[in-house]
């Protein structure tokens, strides 16, 4: 089971000090975290994608080229990449370039966005928005699988006999997610590929995210890509940490209260109970972390938010030691509690060795 | 068994708008031809829960068991407080947090208060639209209860004003033939190849 985190890449003032920071801080403070999380051990680093303020990450393969350059062996991954408002024939070209610069450790969570303004921006408009994601998304998997692509749809120019370049690493192109808190159509479309499902997981209650997992693995199945218990399923996932838990309640709460998502609504207490978010000692994180098994079965990801509503960057490597000072619990924990046969979540090095196997048994 | 929602939105305790809503109920379930499961919601009670579901998106538990009892009623009384020529913001509220379509076909009784009669056709002018927008069924008497009507009498007064749409609303619930309001998001999802096939690849 792999283990990371995501970030939103929000600017957000820190509500205990009014100061907030400048972008260049916080593009670093991202870079940095993202060094910090190979640091204590874990598997995968994701930023979102936004191309307004207060977020900072519009560029996501600029900031993981340059990750890539100063990690050994972190998975870059996004979240999400925008499907719907992005060219797809260049999320096929960046994308394969970072796989060749980050020597296959890449993958992706496709997203739609959920920002109206964004569409008319890059040319699209948000009425189409499960269509785009539909049309985009057929056209990449081609990009990265044909060498030479001729195309016609509904969103963009027609392509004669194109090749997008370069091509994925070895012939393998990046293992793909897609995301979405509540739209089945994207689960459908997850299914049908036989990519990877990832659910937010952190805004809304559990009833929620399992039902839409339940419905990606039983279309999976369906579709012929292995059992349903096959599937391969990612979750988000919230928690501030310190050794006493009362100490960490102190200290998130004004964060909480003043978050831009769901803060000046619920209490932290309600929101603790309603959502995964956990705020409390370590082996409070570790026992909540593992009930999520219990509603979406065996998973392949769990990915954490950790740098959001102004937490300064000192806190935020504090957490990361924390999570890793728990990551060896929760890798044995996990693994104890696993079905036999659970496959684990795709690699670049799993699919050469897959393909590479594939290969002998034709020869 | 037929259910029936009570919705009220007074907000001081006792209500004027939950007794006005309590004399509907009964009116309603005195001409039914079968007795009712009925549920009253008093908006009061729920007031924080709305809240949070509009800055969070989703409601909390004990307003998700509201909303459900919404969606799976047979038939809903509606009553609010008057306030700026409107109906309150709390009774609006709870209308955008619901579902699009819980109320899609749904016989629906709308009452008001106010301190003065002349507000009377707010319920007109603001709550009717509202209700067909939402696609429900509005039975053609709404009933407005003015401080000075309840001191009221006789048949074109406010008490037959209530008796007159409780046996409207009890009509079109005898009458119906089946449940109504908001659909399971998972039951009827295109499958893919259709949903590929659709935009022509």
């Amino acid at each position: 089971m792999q283990f990371g985190i995501f970030s939103v890449g929000d600017v957000t003032p820190d509500p205990t000090t009014g100061r907030t920071p400048t972008e260049r801080e916080r593009i670093k403070a991202m870079v940095r975290i993202a060094q910090k999380a190979e640091e204590v051990g874990l598997d995968v680093f994701a930023t979102g994608e936004h191309h307004n303020p207060p977020f900072v990450p519009s560029s996501p393969t600029t900031m993981l080229g340059y990750i890539a350059a100063t990690t050994e062996k972190l998975i870059l991954s996004t979240s999400t990449t925008l499907i719907t408002t992005n060219d797809p024939v260049k999320i096929a070209e960046d994308y394969a370039m970072l796989q060749h610069l980050a020597d296959g450790r890449v993958d992706l969570v496709m997203g739609r966005g959920n920002t109206g303004p964004v569409y008319p921006w890059f040319g699209q408009d948000i009425r189409q928005g499960i269509p785009l994601a539909v049309e985009n998304y057929a056209m990449l998997h081609k990009l990265w699988r044909e060498d030479v692509v001729d195309w016609e749809g509904k969103f963009r120019t027609p392509l004669q006999g194109f090749t997008a370049t370069p091509r994925p690493l070895d012939g393998i192109p990046p293992f793909v997610w897609h995301g979405s808190i509540r739209s089945p159509e994207i689960a459908e479309q997850a299914a049908f590929y036989g990519d990877g499902f990832l659910h937010n997981h952190i805004f809304w209650p559990k009833e929620h995210t399992a039902r839409m997992v339940q419905f990606y693995r039983q279309r999976f199945a369906h579709y012929g890509h292995g059992t349903a218990e096959q599937a391969i399923v990612g979750l988000g996932g919230q928690f501030f940490m310190r050794k006493n838990s009362q100490d960490a309640v102190k200290e998130f709460r004004p964060y909480f209260d003043n978050a831009p998502v769901y803060g000046h609504g619920p209490s932290l207490e309600e929101f603790s109970t309603q959502t995964p978010l956990t705020v409390g000692s370590p082996q409070q994180v570790i026992d909540r972390t593992l009930s999520f098994r219990e509603y979406v079965g065996d998973y392949q990801r769990q990915s954490f938010l950790i740098d959001h509503a102004g937490l300064p960057l000192k806190t935020v490597l504090e957490q990361l030691d924390l999570l890793g000072e728990i990551l060896p619990t929760l890798r044995s924990e996990f693994a104890a509690r696993r079905a036999p046969g659970t496959p684990d979540a795709p690699t670049h090095a799993s699919l050469l060795a897959k393909q590479q196997s594939l290969a002998t048994v034709t020869e | 068994m037929t259910s029936l929602v009570v919705i009220s939105a007074g907000l001081s305790q006792p209500s004027s708008t939950r007794l006005l809503a309590d004399k509907l109920s009964s009116a309603t379930v005195h001409q039914l031809a079968e007795v009712p499961e009925v549920t009253v919601l008093e908006l009061r009670d729920l007031a924080q829960d709305i809240t949070n579901n509009l800055l969070t998106g989703f409601p909390s538990g004990k307003l998700s068991a509201a909303v459900e009892s919404v969606a799976k009623a047979d038939a809903v009384i509606a009553v609010t407080p008057i306030f700026s020529a409107s109906y309150s913001g709390l009774f609006k509220s709870f209308f955008d947090v619901l579902d699009p379509d819980a109320l899609d076909g749904k016989p629906v009784l709308i009452g008001a208060t106010g301190g003065s009669s002349r507000h009377s056709l707010a319920l007109e002018h603001a709550l009717r639209p509202l209700f067909s927008y939402l696609r429900a069924v509005v039975v053609p008497t709404a009933v407005y209860a003015a401080s000075e009507d309840w001191a009221s009498s006789g048949e074109g007064e406010l008490s037959g004003r209530v008796q007159r749409a409780g046996g409207q609303l009890a009509a079109l619930l005898n009458g119906s033939t089946g449940t109504t309001g908001a659909k399971d998001p998972f039951a009827d999802v295109i499958p893919f190849a259709d949903m590929l096939k659709a935009q022509g690849q």
